[in-house]
């Protein structure tokens, strides 16, 4: 375990119930992330890299094991505890964007510092974020109106604008063409080089994973091989 | 920035939002026009019992203030009142329910203008022969009558003489002979009205009469009158108001838990996104909670406008049998209730998307 590590796994372990079926989704993952580091985490459908993601993120809790996101044990959070950690420490970009629909891509972005607690306008340190995505001059168009591109380029940027230790993307190119899956992970390439943000991509598409900086793969719930780029 | 998003998912999903508000709105308009309709004929029955221009009411012992039809009262007592001190004039009135609200009054036709200082004839004239009949304004309207017309009422055939101007006694004047001898009342009146000599001598001569006429009639002044014209005071009015109300929370309850359930439902991956950016249950609730205001919000004005429509529609018509008045001091009473009502149907869809779990919204398609 080395202390630059904002990402700190041991013996993770992962156990869902469907019905009265024990899944044991992670069997004991270990894993460091270091501060500024941009991993890519690749495996198989069912390999339990969505779940890793999940409780990385906070969004679950772990069935055993240490998980330390920037010095908090998410073992110990509380439910409250854990939101808290999503609405500052993590941000997230999802496979199919998920932006609000009833929201203009700025009031999308917006919504993640409100619930934050974050006031005040955009720094101009975001504002060239929002340069570099190419989205400063479609803030004012509801997804339906953005292409699959433009959508996911609005999804970093709300995943950015907190400021947040980490930034998980789950599958950020899945659903967009060779070309705007191309911009987008050089996007992420470029956020991670100019302002050292740590990402950790999780993906199925080793051509993906290439532009990460480090592999893991991870099968059957475990770290299968872990390769620095 | 959370009411911004509050109103676009209701300005997002339109047609929904229109047809739950409108809902909301039918209940509220239900209910305004309930009290507006029993507000409505309690003041037309006080109008009109003032417009007849008597200071002093006087029925039998123990009859209802309520209707004007009840016990009668010899005739003779006419007499016997009109000669009491401060008494200018006295006039003996028999009513007869022709149907539903509506009755119609037998006056000595005379001495009733005399009292009314007057009375302004839209078309026609007095009552000059026995089965001649007067109707008032709004009688003319809802039944298109014409002066000169017959009308059989009571069984009895009856000629128009003129139509007057409405919150004169009654919206059927006849000859109070007439109307003795057609319901076998000969020489018998439903109640006695009293104008005096001076009004400042009012509560003078109803203690008076009281005296005198303890144990055959109870006299009461025009103001103490109408203020029994009162919902509070007919329990079971009052009654049928609170069942209406109890209908409309439960309406309410009922379009708001379906509204609010499909949207919880539809919207479940966009729940997921908000838990993921770090939303709170109670936020969650939040949004919901404040949608949930804002579409009763918008039914209580869209029922405020109705219960306008209904008042024009129902005065149109039926205004002599039925009298709207619109209720601005319900106006809050009506909005608590559909928020109220509106509120407890968001309870259930509101904590099912406040307990959502986030990774299995965020998979919802």
């Amino acid at each position: 375990m080395t202390s630059d590590s904002i990402i700190q796994v041991r013996g993770l372990q992962k156990v869902y119930r469907t019905g009265d079926v024990p899944v044991r989704a992670l069997r004991g993952i270990d894993l460091d992330v270091a501060r500024g580091e941009f991993l890519a985490v690749i495996g198989p459908s069912g390999s339990g890299k969505s779940t890793l993601f999940h409780i990385l993120g906070g969004l679950a809790a772990p069935t055993d094991g240490e998980v330390i996101v920037d010095g908090q044990n998410i073992r110990d959070l509380s439910d409250a505890r854990r939101t808290e950690l999503r609405q500052h420490k993590v941000g997230f970009v999802f496979q199919k964007y998920n932006l609000l629909p009833t929201l203009t891509a700025l009031d999308n972005i917006l919504i993640a510092r409100y619930l934050a607690r974050q006031n005040g306008p955009l720094s101009d340190d975001f504002k060239r974020i929002l340069d570099l995505l190419g989205i400063t001059k479609r803030l004012d168009h509801k997804p339906r109106a953005l292409s699959g591109g433009e959508q996911q380029r609005v999804a970093i940027a709300r995943a950015l604008v907190n400021r947040p230790a980490i930034v998980l993307a789950d599958e950020p190119t899945g659903n967009l063409d060779t070309e705007n899956s191309t911009i987008v992970l050089e996007l992420l390439r470029a956020i991670n080089h100019d302002r050292g943000q740590t990402i950790l991509m999780i993906t199925h598409n080793p051509e993906a994973a290439a532009f990460a900086d480090r592999v893991v793969a991870i099968r059957d719930g475990r770290i299968a091989v872990d390769n620095p780029g | 920035m959370i009411n911004k998003l509050v109103f676009e998912n209701l300005k997002h999903r339109w047609v929904r939002t229109v047809l739950t508000a409108v809902v909301i709105g039918v209940q509220v308009t239900l209910i305004l026009t309930i009290v507006g309709l029993s507000k409505g004929m309690l003041q037309d029955s006080a109008r009109r019992a003032r417009g007849v221009g008597a200071q002093i009411w006087l029925k039998p012992e123990g009859s209802s203030s309520f209707t004007l039809a009840s016990a009668q009262v010899n005739e003779k007592f006419v007499g016997f009142v009109s000669k009491q001190p401060h008494v200018d004039t006295a006039l003996g009135v028999l009513i007869a329910q022709v149907f539903g609200f509506t009755s119609m009054a037998g006056v000595d036709y005379d001495k009733f203008v005399e009292m009314t200082g007057g009375v302004k004839y839209l078309a026609g004239g007095p009552l000059r022969q026995p089965d001649d009949i007067v109707v008032d304004q709004y009688y003319q309207k809802q039944n298109s009558i014409k002066v000169g017309q017959t009308l059989k009422i009571l069984n009895h055939p009856w000629h128009v003489a003129g139509v007057i101007e409405e919150g004169k006694l009654s919206h059927l004047i006849v000859s109070l002979s007439r109307l003795q001898s057609l319901t076998g009342n000969t020489g018998r009146v439903t109640q006695i009205v009293v104008k005096v000599d001076n009004p400042a001598n009012t509560q003078t001569a109803v203690d008076q009469l009281n005296t005198v006429l303890k144990g055959n009639l109870h006299a009461v002044s025009i103001d103490e009158l109408t203020s029994l014209y009162n919902v509070n005071n007919l329990p079971p009015l009052k009654g049928f108001i609170n069942v209406i109300t109890a209908l409309s929370i439960f309406v309410g309850f009922l379009v708001v838990f379906l509204s609010l359930y499909t949207a919880v439902i539809e919207r479940t991956r966009e729940i997921g996104v908000l838990k993921a950016l770090g939303a709170k249950p109670v936020k969650i609730l939040d949004i919901l909670i404040r949608e949930t205001i804002l579409l009763a919000i918008f039914g209580c004005i869209i029922g405020i406008l109705l219960s306008y429509a209904a008042k024009a529609v129902i005065m149109w018509y039926a205004p002599a049998f039925l009298q709207v008045v619109i209720v601005p001091d319900w106006w809050p009473i009506a909005a608590v209730i559909a928020i109220v009502g509106a509120l407890l149907g968001a309870v259930y869809p509101g904590l099912k998307a406040a307990r959502q779990d986030p990774i299995e919204a965020l998979a919802y398609d």
